[in-house]
């Protein structure tokens, strides 16, 4: 408990120092009055026994001092002295310290940034109760003999049932589907897109979740004869409904189908997406046939293991329930034969972590940079003051004393721009979080008192580096040498000189690594950009249109009509030169695939199976996209309802499955049951851009079997203003119909390639900044070295060298560090890329264009950087520079 | 008997201490106690009292408390903490040890 007396009398101390003086007194003065009672009963008159007591007392004022110095607050009043002289002398040069302040903001903003988002997507623990024992769950799929390895498999509705109802380690176990739903109209606003997910009743309790309104899903609710019910996000409820509580219990319609709100989840929670907004039960909403599919892949499986159970026991359980179901069907080769699981946390950001901690290293980079700029900044400033401070130390200075004094400093200096950098970061967290929504767990990044107390430490970190660098650097033995030197004058501070040199070789250093990382990632992306999709980009709009089951039943004839009309008055509106419907366009995702076989090839044989990306399209669509058709031709006319028995391989398709054979013809017997002959062999399309193509069956449209897909749209030229006339068009057939993603091709692949134009945009700002800190610094430097040879220039002049030389000689040693750093730049750069390979999309990390892109902008700014001091050095005139001795 | 003897070099602490030991009571009442304790041989300089009760109190071995006096004065009572009780013993067993030590020698035939 000592130390808490300790602390109370410190803070005591401090805050009533006053109070302490006034006791202090009253406590002296007590005891003069007992030394003059006692000398008046030992027989002396009041007078003599006061001049005794005080006789005997000493002097009371230093009597005073020495007790206070006793007193704990004497060390902060020492340190708030030193501040004191910190903040002075930086105010006597204020545009250094404006200068000191607004890098170090810099630096320390973009670190804290960084550090917040990093904490707050990557580091804290979910918002769910227990978080560590939740696991998402998959299928460890096999399809093809020979034909690869699929872990972290979406996992089948039937297989989730047996897994469910019959494991013995997971406490409860629930199942998700992402999906879109229509809201209809309502209240005098527009019908709108939602991202639904529907879950199975138990996913809240599993997550350990409660609505922040009404109820969660029962088990009665998860059926397929319940009355529809829906949990609605925050937001949604916010936004639509304008927060009203009595929307509970009221419906609304999705799809067209009716849905009771039950309850409103709390603001923070964002599962399975950042961006879902409405929870349905899953055994509602998919029909039972779907549910019970074992080798349907299509669902995501969350469970909560038992206490004490760990993850390695509770898969294996799961696997030897899969491995049953296998081995009960094994003439189905898709259904997976074991289960495989990672922690929730890491399935739901993943993908973003690698890319952070980039990021995250990269600010680190750029404070590192930030530092050794404030740090050289000092040491030109005492090197400036050494006469100074030389005569300080003649007079008996301390070293201990200049040693804080410039600890203290660079603390300032350091902590008004951490002040600084700690709005900047501020405004950049709430810039962060309003324009890319789309980051998982983007709701978690806040800035608390975690993000404070680093914030402070890396002030302190950054305050010690810089001041001891500086300090460290003002070697007292050589005191009395400055005061020799500087009635000379001529060449001093050439050790100063060096280690500016070596901290800016460092400095330069950094910034190679940064250029490296900034020029292989826009690389990355440019190539990735130019990706040939495999069909026209320009000029084409697309839109998503999901028809209701409930009034557009499949199979059947009304998703038929309803495409059939709207293409028809879409390609007849002026502007528009041509327009066609499918299931997902290039660049939109994988969405699904169908199980086929060959029927003119021998069988395969058991367990054995071939799979490929299925879409459904109308015959017009190859025309609009401009995929070529490259044997055969589209769909006939005929092509409609039970009708419909034609299908259109892509190029990789024919390569793979009918390698040197005319697929013109052929039989696909489609998931065991319905026969497709080849009628035409198209141009490979990406399904997403920066995959490889990979095979594609093309089915027709006009089937009745879809009713969803996305309109494309062409035209001439700005094919944006098309958007309402087609929109117009849609709600003129259907009133409820929302449209969704209205984007043109190029906007929706520029969409998806956000994350990489990203990351090479913020990578390539804190390069282009520490480039400018390291030039600046190397401006510096020679521009502190001319003015210390001005003298020594002087006279080489006087004496006849060329101006030529001088200026040769200058600009040699300003880049002479510059080189170094970029020497020592790029061989930490071949180590560093190497962490970015999984970052790069056809761009080696070793890429020897990207190295001599910075080693030539690199040498290109130090030579700009030096060259005006270089230039100001060799244009000296030596009569006026002689003269000023 | 000469004149009173100055402390030897830092016992003044411990002798706080010890004089404290026994029950609270101000600057004033230690200086005699350690005066009369000692025959009158140690005389406490007020100069050095006060600074080294202050850096006691500091250092969380005593504890001051303002309290009326029978004179109804209010007086700065000092007290013994359990942390002082502890480094007086410490203090004691230390002295105990050199002066042990240092007779050894003085006396030493």
């Amino acid at each position: 408990m000592r130390w808490l007396d300790q602390l109370w009398m410190q803070v005591r101390m401090l805050l009533w120092r006053g109070n302490a003086d006034a006791e202090l007194d009253e406590e002296l003065r007590f005891h003069i009055e007992q030394q003059i009672a006692e000398n008046r009963a030992a027989g002396m008159d009041a007078e003599e026994a006061r001049y005794a007591a005080l006789r005997a007392f000493g002097n009371p004022a230093s009597l005073r001092d020495t007790t206070r110095a006793t007193w704990n607050w004497a060390r902060l009043e020492q340190f708030a002295h030193d501040l004191r002289i910190g903040a002075r002398t930086l105010t006597r040069t204020p545009g250094f310290a404006v200068i000191a302040i607004l890098i170090t903001a810099l630096g320390i903003g973009a670190c804290v940034t960084l550090f917040t988002v990093v904490r707050g997507v990557l580091l804290k623990p979910l918002p769910f109760k227990d978080p560590d024992r939740l696991l998402m769950l998959y299928e460890h799929s096999t399809p093809t003999a020979g034909g690869g390895d699929f872990p972290y498999s979406v996992v089948a509705g039937g297989v989730y049932d047996a897994w469910n109802k019959e494991n013995t380690t997971f406490s409860s176990m629930a199942l998700i589907g992402g999906n879109q739903v229509g809201l209809s109209a309502s209240g005098g606003q527009l019908p709108e897109r939602l991202n639904s997910a529907n879950v199975s009743w138990n996913l809240f309790p599993t997550l350990g979740v409660n609505p922040a309104l009404g109820r969660g899903f029962t088990s009665a609710d998860d059926s397929p004869t319940a009355n529809g019910t829906a949990v609605l996000s925050w937001s949604l409820w916010k936004r639509r409904f304008g927060g009203d509580p009595s929307i509970l219990n009221r419906t609304i319609y999705l799809d067209a189908k009716p849905y009771a709100v039950i309850g409103i989840m709390p603001a923070w929670f964002a599962f399975p997406f950042s961006n879902t907004q409405v929870w349905t039960p899953v055994y509602h909403e998919v029909p039972e046939s779907i549910m019970s599919h074992l080798d349907f892949h299509r669902f995501r499986v969350v469970g909560r293991l038992k206490p004490g159970v760990t993850a390695a026991k509770a898969v294996a359980n799961l696997s030897t329930i899969s491995s049953r179901l296998h081995n009960s069907q094994l003439n189905n080769p898709f259904i997976s034969a074991a289960a495989i699981s990672r922690p929730l946390l890491e399935h739901m950001v993943g993908e973003v972590k690698r890319p952070l901690y980039v990021m995250l290293a990269a600010t680190a980079c750029l404070l590192l940079i930030a530092c050794l700029n404030v740090a050289n900044l000092l040491v030109a400033r005492s090197a400036a003051r050494r006469k100074e401070l030389a005569i300080r130390t003649a007079l008996g200075g301390g070293r201990m004393r200049l040693l804080r004094e410039h600890l203290m400093e660079s603390l300032v200096l350091q902590a008004a721009g951490g002040g600084a950098g700690l709005l900047l970061a501020y405004v950049a967290i709430n810039w962060l979080v309003h324009t890319r929504n789309d980051i998982a767990r983007v709701n978690a990044i806040h800035m608390d008192g975690v993000v404070a107390a680093f914030t402070v430490g890396v002030i302190v970190l950054c305050a010690l580096f810089s001041g001891l660098i500086s300090a460290l650097n003002t070697d007292d033995k050589q005191m009395l040498r400055t005061l020799h030197e500087s009635s000379r004058g001529n060449s001093a501070g050439g050790t100063r000189a060096r280690l500016r040199k070596m901290l800016l070789a460092v400095e330069v250093g950094l910034t190679v690594m940064l250029l490296m990382g900034a020029s292989l990632l826009v690389k990355s992306y440019q190539r990735l950009r130019s990706t040939d999709m495999g069909c026209i980009t320009d000029n084409v709009l697309t839109m998503r249109i999901n028809l209701p089951t409930s009034l557009y039943k499949t199979p059947g004839p009304a998703p038929m009509n309803f495409f059939d009309t709207l293409l028809q008055r879409v390609r007849a509106l002026p502007a528009v030169q041509a327009a066609g419907f499918v299931t997902t366009a290039p660049g939109q995702g994988y969405m699904g695939d169908m199980g086929f076989t060959i029927k003119e090839h021998p069988p395969q044989r058991e367990g054995e199976g071939t799979v490929a990306i299925n879409r459904s399209a109308d015959p017009g669509y190859f025309a609009v996209m401009g995929i070529p058709i490259l044997r055969g031709h589209t769909f006939d006319d005929n092509q409609r309802l039970d009708h419909a028995n034609e299908t259109i391989i892509s190029e990789s398709f024919a390569r793979k499955f009918f390698p040197g054979e005319d697929p013109i013809g052929k039989h696909l017997l489609v998931m065991g049951d319905k026969l497709y002959v080849i009628v035409g062999v198209v141009g490979d399309t990406r399904y997403v851009i920066g995959e490889a193509p990979k095979p594609i069956d093309y089915f027709p449209l006009y089937a009745g079997d879809v009713n969803r897909g996305t309109l494309v749209v062409r035209s001439n030229h700005n094919v944006e203003q098309l958007a309402v006339p087609v929109q117009r068009v849609i709600q003129s057939m259907d009133r409820d119909l929302p449209v969704a993603d209205v984007l043109t091709m190029d906007q929706l692949l520029g969409k998806s390639t956000l994350d990489q134009s990203f990351n090479a945009a913020l990578i390539s700002a804190f390069a282009v900044l520490s480039l400018l800190l390291a030039a600046a610094g190397l401006f510096g430097v020679l521009s502190y070295m001319l003015a210390q040879r001005a003298g020594e220039i002087g006279i080489r002049i006087a004496l006849g060298a060329q101006r030529e030389q001088v200026l040769r000689l200058m600009l040699a040693d300003g880049l002479r560090p510059a080189v170094m750093g970029l020497l020592l730049g790029l061989a930490a750069s071949a180590a560093t890329t190497q962490f970015i390979k999984a970052m790069l999309y056809e761009t080696q990390p070793l890429d020897p264009e990207a190295f001599a892109v910075v080693a030539i902008l690199l040498i290109a700014s130090s030579a700009l950087a030096c060259i005006v001091p270089a230039w100001r050095a060799s244009r000296l005139e030596p009569m006026r520079v002689l003269r000023m001795e | 008997m000469g004149k009173p003897s100055d402390l030897v070099q830092g016992t003044l602490d411990s002798l706080i201490l010890k004089t404290l030991s026994l029950n609270p009571m101000h600057g004033w009442a230690i200086a005699k106690r350690i005066q009369q304790l000692s025959s009158e041989v140690l005389q406490v300089q007020q100069g050095s009292l006060y600074p080294a009760l202050h850096r006691l109190e500091q250092q969380g071995w005593i504890r001051g408390k303002w309290t009326e006096s029978e004179s109804g004065r209010k007086v700065k009572f000092y007290s013994l903490t359990a942390a002082g009780r502890k480094q007086l013993e410490a203090e004691r067993a230390n002295w105990n040890r050199l002066s042990a030590a240092i007779n050894l020698i003085m006396n030493e035939a």
